[in-house]
């Protein structure tokens, strides 16, 4: 099978596949609108003498008392609700992308040496691996956000990489174990290839596919996360747009039938999880012919 | 011979994961001392907003803060040892019962949650596995997909919405009657109790659930196709015995494994769920500790909460050994 096959293989499936090109859309639309934000939304939420607290609370458009200028209304503080939501994805991909870049890198290497030099090292990685998947990415991030008292976007991003780098390095060490069993392996060392080169050169291309769907997964997961210790209160700051501290405010006033709070926020964090969540469960079927 | 070596060999693996344990819980300790000594002088804290410097240096001495660090520490462990975590800075009473008391509210949630997740999930997952195709599997499958890219506090306000603004059927928060049998104040035994546990344990189980029927579905979609299914089948067993007995006992070993590694991952959901239904838990008082800086209650929860987790991780590892024969005792 040819590389260029085997490539034009998947960019078909692809396009075959609805959900996938639904997933990706939503998860490209949003990294737009994201990046342009600045430019798209009507008013910088963030801005004190942009937002005035005369406009607080005022419904969507199209209902009784709506005004023009704020499309999905506004929070108690005056906010527009649709800036807010297209500023509040700027923290979530920030965040998302971040957390995957950095614990990836370093889960991805922790695993390629556990695989290929096993002993001891492979032993102590693994265990404290295992126990900090089971204390769970979530509980560590809260507890640690908790008993440091600190906050900011890149504290939120280290305290979920403290332990979430484990999903990469235990999915890269098993990928290598069974690669490292190849006849082309062998065929490498025997022509006297060294260590680093056996690593960069040959295991970490054969080995990585895997990896591939856990940086979907995980990624979804994540921005989830963020939004889940912002709702917390132990996430980003007051000052940060973040999906989550929008839906923990508008809590407050749903009981008095101010649903859009709450709603809108809620329906832009879950399109973009599922629109990810669609992309990783094609990449999933795609990439495991096991599985018909 | 055999079975006598079997014996030991099981044996030195469970005190190889019990000296493991002990070990994880003592860097979870180092670290909590730690953060304790860097996040400020408790003797400051200790004393009080009003003490002078005389005070301060008095709490010092009798608390023992002017010893080196390493004898702070095994002190700190001693005392720990014996379930002394020292006084709430807020309430000003020991840290340990305060968790304790609170404690029912959320084991109760806990459990009814793992239950409707392990239920439904598995459940759900069986009866997809066998018909994929057909529409009502189809529209679960998605809802479960729906399921898991909601984060749970959306879960949890969405059903409030629903189910106590709109529909008023159900109360939006608080516990309910309650009625105290000893030490333990249980919900489950009067009807304002029940009603008010039905919106918590969904939203702390929802997202449990759709994990453990996307598990669940997948390993019986692979296990169906396996050659020994293949004979039960042609052997003329009814689809009862073969479904459940033969599919589904293999497809138990990730559920049962998941559901106990998810452990950490459902106590760190309850204070989110405790938090949006005012469900007076353990987790509450965690998420208030943490804003009020009160070190003594954040630190205790953090011990306790290790050595629920790893308890939990050493008991399924050993009905892992026990279900499962292949396993090595490495």
């Amino acid at each position: 099978m040819s590389k260029g096959f085997f490539k034009s293989k998947i960019v078909h499936d692809f396009f075959h596949d609805p959900s996938a090109v639904i997933g990706s859309l939503l998860l490209v639309l949003s990294i737009l609108l994201a990046f342009f934000a600045p430019s798209i939304a009507p008013q910088n939420p963030y801005d004190l003498e942009k937002v005035s607290l005369e406009h607080f609370l005022t419904p969507p458009i199209w209902m009784e008392g709506g005004e023009p200028g704020f499309l999905l209304g506004t929070d108690d503080q005056g906010r527009d609700i649709f800036s807010t939501i297209l500023y509040g994805f700027r923290t979530s991909l920030i965040v998302g992308f971040g957390v995957v870049l950095i614990a990836g890198t370093f889960g991805i290497i922790v695993g390629l040496l556990a695989g290929y030099y096993g002993g001891v090292m492979d032993t102590v990685t693994m265990r404290l691996a295992d126990t900090l998947f089971s204390f769970s990415t979530t509980l560590i991030a809260i507890l640690l956000l908790g008993l440091f008292n600190r906050s900011g976007v890149f504290v939120v991003i280290i305290a979920i990489c403290v332990a979430d780098w484990v999903k990469y390095a235990r999915t890269m060490r098993g990928s290598v174990l069974e690669v490292k069993e190849e006849a082309y392996i062998t065929a490498a060392k025997a022509t006297g290839a060294g260590d680093l080169r056996l690593l960069l050169r040959h295991l970490l291309p054969n080995a990585i596919p895997p990896i591939f769907v856990i940086v979907a997964v995980d990624l979804a997961v994540v921005i989830m996360l963020e939004a889940t210790l912002s709702f917390l209160g132990v996430g980003v700051p007051l000052t940060e747009p973040s999906l989550g501290m929008m839906i923990s405010i508008g809590k407050n006033y749903m009981y008095a039938g101010m649903w859009w709070l709450v709603l809108f926020p809620g329906i832009a964090l879950f399109l973009l999880v599922i629109g990810i969540n669609l992309f990783a469960d094609w990449l999933r079927e795609e990439l495991n012919p096991k599985i018909e | 011979m055999f079975r006598l070596c079997l014996i030991y060999s099981m044996f030195t693996y469970i005190v190889r994961r019990l000296i493991q344990g002990i070990v994880v819980l003592l860097a979870v300790s180092l670290i909590c001392f730690i953060v304790f000594r860097s996040a400020g002088d408790p003797a400051v804290s200790m004393a009080g907003q009003y003490a002078t410097f005389q005070d301060i240096e008095e709490v010092r001495k009798v608390f023992g803060l002017d010893k080196p660090y390493y004898i702070q520490y095994l002190r700190f462990i001693a005392n720990a040892l014996q379930g002394n975590f020292g006084l709430s800075f807020v309430n000003r009473v020991p840290a340990l019962p305060l968790i304790l008391e609170r404690l029912p509210a959320t084991v109760e949630l806990a459990t009814s949650a793992i239950l409707i997740s392990v239920v439904f999930g598995v459940g759900l997952g069986v009866l997809v596995s066998l018909k994929p195709y057909l529409v009502r599997n189809r529209l679960i499958m998605a809802g479960s997909l729906f399921n898991i890219s909601m984060p749970t506090f959306l879960t949890g306000i969405l059903l409030i919405m629903v189910f106590a603004v709109y529909l008023k059927v159900l109360p939006p928060f608080g516990r309910g009657e309650t009625v105290t049998i000893g030490f333990w104040r249980t919900g489950f035994l009067t009807w304002s109790g029940i009603k008010h546990l039905i919106l918590p344990a969904f939203t702390l189980g929802m997202y449990q659930l759709a994990v453990l029927l996307r598990l669940t579905r997948a390993g019986m979609r692979e296990v169906l196709t396996e050659e020994y299914i293949k004979t039960a089948w042609a052997k003329g067993l009814p689809p009862r015995k073969v479904i459940f007995k033969h599919a589904l006992r293999n497809v138990l070993i990730p559920v049962v494994t998941m559901t106990g590694l998810q452990f950490g991952e459902l106590i760190a959901f309850s204070f989110v769920t405790e938090l949006i239904f005012q469900w007076p838990g353990a987790g509450n008082l965690l998420l208030t500790s943490i804003f009020e800086q009160d070190q003594p209650v954040i630190v205790t929860y953090v011990m306790l909460a290790a050595l629920v987790i790893l308890t939990i991780n050493i008991i399924v590892d050993i009905l892992y050994a026990i279900l499962n024969p292949k396993i090595r005792y490495e």
